[in-house]
């Protein structure tokens, strides 16, 4: 019975215009499946049965970007009760706490999946480090990842902000504050007031637009966090996992 | 592909148009591997996949039933909250603070250990351990990364649980509510602790704390030139240099926070414009 629903299933004309494939069960169709579709043509079509082995990866950089999907996910759900204005923010905060359905859990999830990117992205560095995958001929993949690591730091850094309570703004306040350090380009650096940077024009200047954080860096930090850095990640990411096709897996022999 | 093609058959040439083939003197097309050695991904690899998938999830919704995102009071520019703490996975560098100036631990620091970190592949000359974890065929390897990555985890871990009002040190068990008296630990620079001893002078003094600053960085590097040889070599003149400065510079700041904690030394190198 249930075998004859999924035949009308999988041979009707709308299952074959979406998947120009049958059913996954012989191994043509599952090669098909994976190279046909552009969503799982990031896999080969085979692999070495060692690199399935959970002792090598811990599928650490799938978890990685498992948690960005659910970042993207609930972020974007986020967005939807979000205005980055100062007036606003933190009370939009306060609606998703007590007033919205469903506000906290979402709130729950991306905070919580955002510090274990952190986390799952110092593993898979470890991981990706402890054996060795960074050499030759995959030098140019670790520096990918290396970017990844920086824009996933930062990401969750701009996020920071958004909630516009006294946790965001001084941790902010402070991380901002050491821009002003910077040699050369910063007010307080070394080298910085002599080559004529002030509060008013340095680097902190530009990353706050302002002297201090305020509706400017807000906006500022939203745009970097909800468009900017989630797309710079994306496309790298795209790069890292084409790399790791085309630099072969370093798995086990 | 880590074997090489002893012979060019075709050697490239641009202006023919190839296909995706190449030509390996192999017998199958997987290196050293017969084809039944693999697998198809659906469902082999995609089962695991998605297990992971559902774990992760599985995984915060249990976090989230204990722990809430936090939502302190309404930003308020006037209120400086004691202490103030970045978030956690930055902690390493607010705690550096305490041992370096603001453009070294804020700015230098970081960038050096992200420039550190693409740069390792290239530093890194010895060919052996891919694709599986050894720490004897590579111990330096794994010794340094260890040793940068314990740092940063050290850091965060005081910066988190040992570091109270004012950011002073506060044991676990200190009372976090009560200020500690500052005058206690008196900073400094080591170039009047020479002037103390040896009554020079303070420029003397600063003399002898920047030949320190520069000595070990010599030193550091031209004497494993010497004691180690092959691996010079095996390096080449820059990559040697490259990979020294790295090194000694993380080695410098497991060092000055061992100065700072036990001896109280502020700075080391002191010029008109730098301190370190
Ligand atoms: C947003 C962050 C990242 C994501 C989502 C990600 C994802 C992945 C995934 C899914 C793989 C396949 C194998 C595995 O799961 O371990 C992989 C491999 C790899 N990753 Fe990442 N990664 C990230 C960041 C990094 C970082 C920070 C580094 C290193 C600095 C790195 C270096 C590599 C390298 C060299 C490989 C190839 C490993 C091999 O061939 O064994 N990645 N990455």
């Amino acid at each position: 019975m249930l075998q004859k629903i999924k035949n009308e299933i999988v041979e009707s004309q709308i299952f074959k215009s979406v998947f120009r494939h049958g059913y996954p069960d012989n191994d043509l169709d599952r090669a098909y499946a994976i190279f046909s579709s552009v969503f799982l043509h990031v896999h080969p079509v085979k692999v070495r049965r060692s690199a399935l082995r959970m002792r090598y990866t811990f599928c650490l950089g799938g978890i990685t970007l498992f948690l960005f999907i659910v970042l993207s996910v609930t972020g974007i759900w986020l967005m939807f009760y979000y205005t980055p204005y100062t007036g606003l923010a933190y009370r939009n905060i306060k609606d998703l706490q007590f007033v919205i359905f469903g506000g906290n859990l979402m709130r729950d999830l991306h905070r919580f999946a955002a510090h274990g990117m952190v986390l799952f992205v110092w593993l898979h560095m470890t991981r990706v480090f402890l054996t060795g995958a960074y050499k030759a001929p995959r030098e140019f993949n670790w520096i990918v990842g290396v970017v990844l690591l920086v824009n996933t730091l930062v990401l969750s850094w701009t996020g920071y902000l958004l909630p516009w309570d006294q946790l965001a703004y001084w941790a902010v306040t402070v991380g901002a504050k050491m821009a002003s350090y910077t040699p050369l380009i910063g007010q307080n650096g070394p080298w910085g007031p002599q080559l004529g940077f002030l509060p008013t024009n340095d680097i902190m200047f530009m990353l706050l637009g302002g002297t201090v954080v305020g509706q400017n860096a807000l906006i500022r930090f939203y745009v970097l966090h909800c468009v900017v850095l989630p797309l710079v990640v994306t496309v790298f990411l795209a790069v890292h996992f084409w790399r790791i096709r085309k630099d072969g897996f370093s798995g086990p022999l | 592909m880590d074997e090489k093609v002893t012979r060019e058959i075709f050697p490239r040439d641009s202006r023919k148009s190839y296909g995706l083939v190449e030509l390996m003197k192999k017998t199958a097309p997987i290196v050293r591997k017969e084809p039944e050695d693999t697998v198809y991904v659906w469902p082999n690899l995609l089962m695991i996949e998605i297990i992971c998938a559902i774990l992760v999830t599985v995984g915060l919704m249990v976090l989230i039933q204990f722990e809430h995102a936090p939502l302190r009071s309404l930003a308020d520019p006037s209120t400086t909250p004691n202490p103030m703490r970045a978030p956690w996975y930055f902690l390493g560098l607010q705690e550096l603070l305490v041992y370096f100036d603001p453009w070294y631990a804020g700015v230098v620091l970081p960038g050096m250990i992200i420039v550190g970190l693409m740069l390792f592949p290239y530093l890194d000359v010895n060919p052996k351990g891919v694709g599986y974890y050894t720490y004897t065929e590579r111990k330096f390897a794994v010794f340094n990364y260890s040793f940068g990555f314990a740092i940063w985890w050290i850091t965060i871990i005081i910066g988190t649980y040992l570091r109270g009002l004012d950011w002073q040190w506060y044991w676990p068990w200190s009372n976090h509510l009560e200020h500690m008296n500052p005058a206690l630990v008196t900073l400094i620079p080591l170039h009047l602790i020479f002037v103390n001893w040896f009554h020079v002078s303070e420029g003397v003094g600063k003399l002898f704390g920047d030949i320190i600053f520069i000595g070990y960085f010599a030193l550091g590097t031209i004497i494993p030139m010497i004691v180690w040889k092959p691996m010079y070599k095996a390096m080449g003149l820059w990559r040697y240099l490259t990979f020294s400065f790295f090194f000694l510079s993380m080695m410098g700041v497991a060092l000055k926070i061992v100065l700072r904690l036990l001896f109280n030394i502020k700075y080391v190198l002191v010029t008109p414009w730098i301190n370190i």
